[in-house]
């Protein structure tokens, strides 16, 4: 073993090819960006998560004594605009897919690198842009910067978290864009497009939607940046403008920037339960087709946001019914996950705990938005903590319990280290359970009509506020764990081997942490993916021995 | 397999008709960016046009078709050499490839120099919208000068921002004249040429659109 270790400490890997900051900030291995990645959006959702716990300090009483209102309305637009746009849109794909697209498909990095590393610079860019505006006194429009309070009414710093947001953007396209390309023309020989990981699929959706959806977003903030510099009127009804056509255009994109955070979350699940429950995904090109239908749809659904402030009946009706569609791929691949496991060998791992949270908490996530599709519903629950508690199941539930999973599974591969069991299933746990408590019960305030965005409440609410905000407490716990270990695990943990799970998968194949350029030979794929199924029947063969 | 050793091979590809697929690929993909990129604006365009219909007539009477006629000739002709000089790297005439580089950049200027009369013309008649906007109505005919104003909003947003992806036309170009020059794009290999002319073909088919849309459609129509 310590011969082991000490040849793998020997072995050249992407993190021992240069030291010295130059090494890491004029990279343009796609490992080490995403690793730039990493430490940036990791900054990001502690930011972020110090808002959010702002926001439940203050819900604790009914009355609105630890901030002032105004206080209140910037702590929720820059926690939303701060993990939207900074956390959750590039939390998956620029970590882990960045660094694992190129390893899955065998290629040696992705098609564009330099584009790549500048995808990284437009984010850290776009975050400073928000950050200044935030040091400056903060933005209070919400994250959905809505005319015409965002153009014409703010006193805050709109035009710098607009223009922030804008630059952003880019970011996203370009590692859209790359993804798109790299899927297209760099597979391994023999990787077909039916042999592609379910990973692989996800991102390709994902970009597909960073790519036509964003730059929509992009230029309808500059419009609403130029519009408050200027007032030309675009979105100002006292000069002939339609504020209704911004949130047509902001949701165009924001929309379906909701399956940007949850596609590749769903990806990451996919490769979680096969190589936890050692099987083949149960209808692999369901699936993969599921997440190009929910990438499809997202673009059809936006209407679903106006119900309450204004559109046609026949347009409401129609984005109804579309919203409600959307159901249908993403229970085609919860039933899946379950069908995998149904006589799979399951081994509950840390990665595979936090999957199989992710798959109960979407679940509710999804269905309620079943319930907010339907039009008499919506309306009585728009704008209240339903919505919140909706879409927090989705984005938290789903999108960060995938994102955490997939950075315990492989995180071995990504740095070489192992990290302690016990505090990684301590940490999955409090994940889970402190997420319910925080936001079940704002199902329950939204339901009986307490209203989003407001820093004071009814007295009969407090009950269910102070449960929210302790379970926010352990949620807190719970993500400072994996930052605890994960960083021991770097300087203590244990070297781990090439295939720490015995999981199938190129990324596998080669060395952890990888060469530079991926592999040390050339790959070609002959098998297609997840084929646990040899091994299963072996086992399958003894059994009938032994009896 | 000759490429394999080719000066701009990237460490990451195979060969070269890897990467020139690559980047074509990608260029073609951003280029669908930059379509929904215009089409925000183009949406809201359609949307104030139907609505304000009447308006929008008379406003765009106040631009110069002239002007408007001579910058779409300039640019047609400028995709024309963009086009003449990848030809010219395609038969190995490296001095041609930079004449016919410049003669682009020279329309690309030209058009941005006509642009520039044109918006001098419209400050001068208080025709920018903002704090000095001043919209005179035509006698007789209806009067919304704040309808006018989201015309004018418009048609500054969207050829302003046509200008800008001129203004990094330009900018890509000049990146490719002392390659060209030093005679990198040949037969074999000149993609960044390619690439470079998709975008600027791009350029000029938005203000293909934008030319009527703005300064033609109802034009005549009392």
């Amino acid at each position: 073993m310590d011969t082991n270790s000490a040849a793998a400490l020997d072995r050249p890997s992407y993190l021992t090819d240069g030291y010295g900051w130059k090494s890491w900030l004029l990279t343009r291995d796609h490992k080490r960006i995403a690793i730039l990645y990493l430490v940036s959006i990791t900054f990001f959702f502690a930011l972020g998560g110090i808002f959010a716990m702002l926001i439940r300090l203050e819900l604790l009483t009914p009355e609105g004594d630890l901030v002032q209102a105004s206080t209140y309305n910037k702590l929720f637009t820059m926690h939303g605009v701060i993990m939207v746009f900074l956390f959750l849109i590039p939390s998956i794909p620029a970590t882990l897919g960045n660094f694992f697209v190129p390893l899955m498909i065998g290629a040696k990095d992705l098609a564009f690198p330099r584009i790549n590393l500048l995808s990284w610079y437009i984010y850290i860019l776009g975050g400073a842009f928000t950050l200044w505006a935030l040091i400056h006194g903060g933005v209070d429009t919400g994250w959905t910067f809505y005319t015409p309070f965002s153009t014409t009414y703010s006193n805050t710093y709109v035009v710098s978290t607009a223009l922030g947001v804008f630059i952003l953007g880019f970011s996203s396209i370009l590692t859209g864009l790359n993804f798109i390309v790299t899927i297209h023309r760099m597979r391994a020989p023999g990787m077909t497009w039916f042999r592609l990981p379910l990973f692989i699929w996800a991102h390709y959706a994902t970009s597909l939607i960073m790519v036509l959806g964003t730059p929509v977003i992009a230029v309808t903030l500059l419009m609403v940046a130029v519009e408050r510099v200027l007032h030309l009127g675009l979105f100002d009804p006292k000069l002939g403008g339609d504020p209704i056509l911004f949130q047509h255009l902001f949701w165009f994109y924001s929309h379906p920037a909701v399956y940007i955070m949850v596609l590749p979350g769903m990806g990451v699940i996919s490769e979680l339960i096969a190589a936890f429950a050692r099987k083949r995904i149960y209808g692999y090109r369901f699936v993969a087709f599921s997440s190009m239908a929910i990438a499809v749809l997202g673009f059809l659904v936006w209407g679903h946001h106006l119900f309450l402030t204004g559109q046609s009946v026949y347009a409401a009706t129609i984005f109804s019914v579309i919203s409600m569609l959307v159901a249908v791929p993403s229970a085609i691949k919860v039933f899946n996950w379950t069908a995998t496991l149904y006589e799979g060998s399951i081994s509950f791992q840390t990665p595979m705990l936090y999957a199989l949270g992710f798959i109960g908490l979407f679940t509710i996530g999804g269905l309620t938005g079943v319930m907010l599709a339907t039009l008499g519903l919506d309306l009585h629950v728009h704008d209240t903590y339903f919505i919140i508690a909706h879409f927090h199941y989705v984005m938290v539930g789903g999108t960060i319990m995938a994102y955490l999973g997939g950075l315990h599974y492989w995180w071995p591969k990504m740095t070489g280290k192992l990290y302690a069991g016990f505090a990684s299933k301590l940490s999955a746990l409090l994940v889970f359970v402190g997420f319910n408590l925080t936001f079940f019960p704002q199902f329950i305030l939204g339901y009986l009509g307490m209203p989003r965005r407001y820093w004071t409440y009814a007295p009969e609410f407090q009950v269910w506020n102070v449960l929210s905000t302790a379970g926010a407490s352990i949620l807190g716990v719970g993500y400072l764990l994996p930052l605890c270990y994960l960083t021991w695990s770097l300087f203590k943990g244990k070297q781990a081997d090439a295939n720490p799970w015995g999981a199938k998968g190129l990324e596998w194949q080669t060395t952890s942490p990888p060469p530079t350029y991926n592999f040390d030979e050339p790959v070609v794929v002959t098998e297609p993916p997840y084929s646990y199924v040899a091994e299963q029947h072996v086992v399958g063969q003894q059994e009938v021995e032994s009896a | 397999m000759h490429s394999s050793g080719h000066v701009a091979l990237q460490h990451h590809f195979d060969d070269l008709d890897t990467q020139r697929e690559a980047s074509t690929f990608g260029m073609w993909v951003f280029l669908c960016t930059e379509i929904l990129f215009f089409g925000g604006l183009f949406l809201l365009y359609v949307i104030y046009r139907q609505r304000f219909h009447g308006v929008f007539v008379q406003a765009s009477r106040h631009l110069d078709v002239k002007w408007g006629g001579i910058n779409t000739a300039v640019l047609i002709c400028s995709s024309l050499t963009m086009a003449l000089s990848i030809w010219a790297a395609q038969i190995n005439r490296r001095k041609l490839v930079v004449v016919f580089l410049l003669v682009t950049m020279a329309f690309g200027a030209t058009f941005l120099g006509i642009k520039a009369i044109e918006y001098g013309d419209k400050f001068h008649h208080h025709l920018v919208p903002g704090a000095n906007f001043h919209y005179a109505c035509p006698p007789g005919e209806e009067c919304h000068p704040e309808q006018a104003q989201i015309f004018f909003s418009l048609y500054f947003c969207l050829t302003g921002l046509h200008a800008m992806h001129m203004v990094v036309g330009l900018g890509i170009l000049s990146c490719l004249l002392l390659p060209a020059w030093r005679g990198r794009y040949n037969a074999e290999w000149h993609n960044p040429l390619e690439c470079s002319g998709l975008y600027w073909h791009f350029v000029d088919i938005v203000w293909i659109f934008l030319f009527p849309l703005l300064y033609l459609i109802g034009r005549h129509v009392a």
